[in-house]
């Protein structure tokens, strides 16, 4: 176990490494940061002092090493925007995130799973076959037009919840959240609801697919014939044989709300860190761009690495040597 | 959702509800379209962080919503000579800390413009014709340059006066609100970034106060979601409304609009400089003998070929003005003389035929899709125009994050820009897009088509040593009569910003686009 | 569905035979394969079908812009569905614009598939090095935002619908590699796969003949998301600018264009693409997911 672990975090560094470079070549390629960031009253010279001010006139791997040295010291480097630490910045945002994200998991599942137990229990009822086409429509709008309209119709036309923003942030046991004040928890709700609709739809495909595969199982069969009740076959071998698939898109999908709920936290107006990449996209911000997609992949490394080890309790035929990759 | 969490949410809607009906009369939100990123005046020239700035902070002179130039923390402002110039301050203003203002506050300001560190767009190109400040007694100072220097108030009014104290004082401080002590009509209150700023109405404010108590700055870029805040009432004033909601926004009873034409200008670039440019060729792919934008006649001929009504009409909603020079008339230094070029697609196949392509050639048309009002609908217009006169146009729209770099490395044939004048007259226009390109000078800094001509530059030079403004205003009309006839660019139209208000307010809508707190009053 | 359907020995049944049998069990798959062939007919021939080419900018009138459906043109074609913002007939904007969604969604989902179902089977089975170089480039993968692939493309490579493919294929394989890894970590420690082992069987063959078909379900359950995916996402990169070219729109592209109309009253523009999106995702998935069931080795004991 340790030495799966240790061995995990040393390739860990590896593919850090191999991101870094990834985004410097990246913004490389798409553009000098200073033709979008500065005036346009700026002449020649002032652009050449602009660009040598943000170090930019160094060619590309000194400016990548002098990164790396100050990687080593914990600095990732200032936003060219906001001449701010960018680990800072992403800090900043990271608590609106973790609301939205959980926020919308929790919703997920607490609609998934039942319905999709539901639906594969009982295939041929009509509300299983209501079930599976209503979840068709989860994923198949995109979600910013889906965004608009639950603006549009809880916000504008009904006048229940606040059109966009973050709400008032309370305190509960030291920690500050928004999800704490009624006024916070109003103004989750809708973007919440539209994150969580696409993984509701996935969850409860996913976990219908694995009900109508368990229960022919033979395993399945041998502990009816037993004689255990209907809700002890279902609540325990039925669910977790489905869980390995579920487990792993869920891990997939956590991580992806977190890191990119670029389109639903742009319409919502949420300050969070999705409306921080992709600002920082658009204005070339490459020491945030570097410094966030660093956090992000320490993320999925980190929940896939959960996910493997969840592998292997929820299913004792899988090892973790087995998964040591 | 189950039924516990929908009395919830029903409990809350009504919460919100009897608080927004109790609401503070003296309170007002408004809708941003663009990220704020930085408290710090000085930090980054950038439009939407120079509006926050103009509620706490002053300039020397300020411009009025005309960008006509006004009294601000200066009182008088005239040339002595050829390199100097005198600037009587203010007397009896206070910092919002209490401190007094005086020369030495514009002295450590300069200096600080030039000291802010790691800038990606410094405040220097405000200062640089500054060789010297000089303090004449607390509330003169004297400004000295290298010859006469007319634009010198128009510079003055493009940079912030922050107290000595916090000369050295870096952008986090300011950031964090304790360096950010100004003049202004308002101070800090709160500021979570990306998200909102909270400012209160400064009390011992040196003019008219501004009738709100406490003003909250959303970041609301989606242009529907500000819209829809609008709507839902969560805000009682938005900017840049997207034309395809002004319709709607209009027959809507609780709503008002407010209006002006901006200071900004949507052109064409073309190639002036390549014999063979990259995106034209003829109709079967095959290159060109030469570029064909050289030919003023080809030049003419594209103008002609766009219906510039039928954009302002069809794209832009009738909310812009189509446009025949670089800046509306109303502005300084433009020509009585230049009109909109008149639609014509016979002439312009004329033309076409005379210059040596009877059957046209085909090009791709380029130009942001995130930067201006409809830039990606616009150039496809032109696009569909050209075609209809035997211009195969293709049209490639990308983000400005990548476009900006591309057309300023020349890597374009013919592509859309847009340029606002900070200044409010031509002459910032004229220098930056038509002047011709020179590293050294800074002249035809934004030149991206590398236009040059050299009657125009010797005008346009003149005009800028000239320091009386009716005989400058004449030099500056001259040149882009030249610019314009011989279609150095080719201009489409001038924006048209647009405020959404709840009704009962009213605005003073500006030419420079800006959204100021202090000029939105309760309609008597 | 899971009816017995065991063939006794002997009785002359080819196994496609036997699969369409079994598909047209199910009036609603049945009903989703007829709408499915239908759009893939009006996707094929949209050329001949279509009143205007909405990709000949010539053919395009600013004039006739944002015409409400059952309008005429003035040139005299009427305009069943009204038109868009460039005065483009909305009702062959679908039918081409279905073509482009269509070569998207189902290109970039089997690519994607494909690569993805090799890596991961291989870091399954394979183990040691190659598992752990597989996986960590998944990780890197599923880390890196969709966006900045996108807008990486369109700088280097320009606009173009295989650009597109190659960004979606790039995005999405890691989420197939991911989920059949998982499930074959578990299949190869079943019985079958002892027994095959027992037998001598080559790995090639263990792995594609027997390991694949049994961990099919879940990836089909996945695939036919992920081609829904593909085409909602490519709507999306289209609505932050970095999709499709504007003036060839696909139908996610058509929805993206409406959304500014959303607010004004003139509903067709995002409406009808967006229904016509709905109903060709919903036909796919019906058929996807019959097809999951009748393909599935395990409901047919």
């Amino acid at each position: 176990m340790t030495v799966f672990m240790v061995r995990r975090l040393m390739q860990s560094v590896v593919v850090l490494l191999v991101m870094s470079v990834i985004v410097f070549l990246g913004v490389f390629a798409i553009g000098n940061p200073v033709d979008i960031l500065i005036s346009p009253d700026a002449d020649q010279l002032e652009r050449e002092r602009a660009i040598r001010a943000l170090g930019l006139d160094r060619p590309l791997w000194e400016q990548y090493f002098v990164f790396l040295a100050n990687a080593a010291k914990g600095d990732l480097g200032r936003s060219f925007v906001f001449n701010e630490p960018a680990l800072r910045l992403i800090f900043e945002r990271m608590p609106a995130t973790l609301e939205l994200a959980g926020t919308a998991v929790v919703l997920s599942l607490v609609v998934g799973i039942p319905l999709g137990l539901y639906a594969g229990l009982k295939p041929q009822a009509a509300t299983s076959k209501g079930i599976m086409a209503g979840s068709i429509v989860g994923f198949s709008l995109p979600t910013f037009w889906q965004g608009l309209m639950f603006i549009m119709v809880f916000a504008v036309m009904l006048g229940w919840l606040p059109s966009t923003g973050r709400g008032q942030i309370g305190t509960f046991l030291g920690i500050r959240s928004s999800l704490f004040t009624l006024d916070g928890l109003a103004h989750v709700i809708l973007p919440a609801v539209n994150l969580a609709l696409g993984n509701a739809a996935l969850i409860i495909r996913l976990t219908r697919a694995g009900v109508r595969e368990t229960l022919l199982q033979d395993y399945i069969k041998f502990a009816r014939a037993k004689g255990l009740s209907h809700r002890r076959v279902v609540g325990v071998h039925v669910l977790r044989n489905i869980l390995i698939p579920l487990v792993t898109v869920v891990g997939l999908e956590i991580a992806g709300l977190i890191a990119f709920a670029v389109v639903t936290e742009s319409i919502f107006a949420w300050p969070g860190m999705g409306k921080l990449i992709i600002d920082s996209i658009n204005q070339l911000d490459r020491p945030v761009m570097v410094a966030y997609l660093m956090m992000i992949v320490l993320l999925f490394i980190v929940i896939n690495l959960i996910v493997d080890v969840l592998y292997s309790v929820i299913d004792p035929r899988v090892r973790l040597q087995d998964v040591k990759g | 959702m189950t039924l516990a969490k929908r009395t919830i949410g029903v409990a809350v809607a009504a919460a919100i509800g009897f608080a927004a009906a109790e609401g503070r009369a003296q309170d007002l939100a408004i809708g941003l379209g663009a990220s704020v990123t930085s408290l710090d005046p000085h930090f980054h020239a950038l439009a939407p962080n120079n509006n926050i700035a103009q509620h706490v902070f002053n300039s020397l002179i300020e411009q009025d919503e005309n960008q006509k130039l006004i009294q601000g923390l200066a009182v008088s402002w005239s040339a002595r000579g050829d390199d100097k110039w005198i600037i009587k301050l203010r007397p009896g203003v206070q910092f919002s800390d209490g401190s007094d203002f005086t020369a030495e506050d514009v002295i450590a300001s300069i200096k600080r413009v030039a000291w802010v560190p790691n800038s990606p767009s410094p405040f220097t190109i405000y200062t640089k014709a500054i060789k010297e400040a000089v303090i004449v007694d607390p509330l003169t100072i004297e400004l000295r340059t290298d010859g006469p220097y007319p634009l010198m108030p128009n510079d003055l009014s493009n940079f912030f006066i922050v107290s000595k104290k916090f000369v050295q004082a870096p952008t986090e401080d300011f950031n964090r609100m304790t360096a950010a002590v100004g003049t202004g009509a308002y101070k800090f209150a709160d500021y979570a970034r990306g998200d909102r700023i909270v400012l209160e109405r400064n009390e011992g404010y040196w003019d008219q106060k501004p009738e709100w108590k406490k003003v909250t700055f959303r970041l609301i870029t989606n242009p529907a979601a500000r819209v829809a805040a609008l709507l839902a009432g969560d805000v009682q004033m938005i900017e840049a409304v997207p034309t395809a909601d002004i319709e709607k926004l209009k027959q809507n009873a609780n709503l008002t609009l407010a209006q002006a034409a901006s200071n900004r200008l949507i052109y064409l670039h073309m190639d002036h400089q390549r014999d063979a440019t990259p995106f034209i060729a003829d109709k079967q792919g095959k290159a060109l003998a030469k570029n064909p934008l050289k030919d003023l006649r080809v030049r003419q001929a594209l103008s002609k070929a766009i219906n510039r009504d039928g954009i302002v009409e069809r794209v832009m909603e009738g909310v812009g003005v189509p446009a025949g020079q670089l800046l509306a008339e109303s502005f300084f230094g433009t020509s009585k003389n230049l009109k909109p070029e008149k639609y014509d697609p016979d002439g312009a196949k004329k033309l076409l035929a005379e210059a040596g392509y009877p059957n046209g050639f085909a090009i791709t048309l380029h130009g942001p899709n995130d930067r201006y009002i409809n830039d990606a609908r616009v150039i496809q217009t032109v696009a569909q125009m050209w075609s209809r006169v035997g211009v195969d146009a293709k049209v490639e729209a990308l983000p400005w994050a990548t476009y900006a770099a591309k057309a300023t490395n020349q890597e374009y044939s013919i592509f859309l820009v847009g340029w606002g004048s900070g200044t409010g007259e031509t002459s910032s226009t004229l220098r930056s897009l038509l002047a011709t390109f020179n590293r050294d000078t800074g002249m035809g800094q934004a030149n991206r088509g590398r236009y040059s001509n050299p009657e125009l530059d010797k005008v346009l030079g003149e005009a800028l040593k000239t320091v009386n403004s009716a005989k400058r205003a004449e030099l500056l009309a001259q040149a882009s009569e030249i610019g314009i006839r011989d279609v150095g660019v080719i201009p489409l139209h001038y924006e048209v910003s647009t405020w959404g208000l709840k009704k009962g307010l009213k605005y003073v809508a500006r030419a420079d686009q800006g959204t100021l707190a202090m000029e939105v009053t309760t309609a008597k | 569905m899971s009816a017995p359907s065991a063939t006794a020995p002997g009785k002359i049944e080819t196994p496609f035979r036997r699969l369409v049998s079994e598909f047209v069990e199910d009036r609603l798959a049945v009903l989703g394969a007829v709408v499915l062939a239908v759009i893939l007919l009006v996707a094929l021939f949209a050329p001949l079908i279509s009143p205007q080419n909405p990709y000949d900018l010539s053919k395009l009138d600013i004039l006739d812009s944002r015409l409400p459906p059952g309008s005429k043109s003035m040139d005299g074609i009427t305009f069943w569905l009204g038109t868009d913002g460039q005065g483009r007939d909305m009702l062959s904007g679908i039918f081409y614009g279905l073509r482009t969604s269509l070569a998207v969604g189902v290109f970039s989902g089997i690519l994607a598939m494909v690569v993805g179902m090799a890596l991961g089977l291989t870091a399954a089975y394979a183990g040691g090095r190659t598992e752990t170089l597989i996986m960590r480039l998944v990780d890197l993968q599923l880390s890196f935002p969709t966006i900045l692939i996108a807008l990486i493309l369109l700088a280097v490579l320009g606009q173009g619908v295989g650009k597109i493919i190659l960004a979606l294929v790039i995005v999405q394989w890691a989420y197939y590699a991911r989920t059949i890894r998982g499930t074959a970590l578990v299949e190869r420690r079943r019985e079958y796969v002892e027994a095959a082992i027992c037998l001598g069987l080559s790995k090639p063959r263990i792995i594609f003949g027997h390991i694949l078909p049994n961990c099919m379900p879940p990836m089909i359950v996945i695939g036919t998301v992920q081609v829904a995916g593909a085409i909602a996402l490519e709507a999306t990169l289209s609505f932050l600018g970095i999709g499709l070219p504007i003036t060839e729109p696909s139908l996610g592209l058509l929805i993206a264009n409406g959304f500014e109309y959303l607010l004004s009253g003139k509903y067709w523009i995002s409406f009808f693409p967006g229904i016509a999106l709905l109903i060709t995702i919903i036909s796919i998935n019906l058929v996807g997911d019959q097809l999951r069931d009748v393909l599935n080795p395990r409901l047919k004991r």
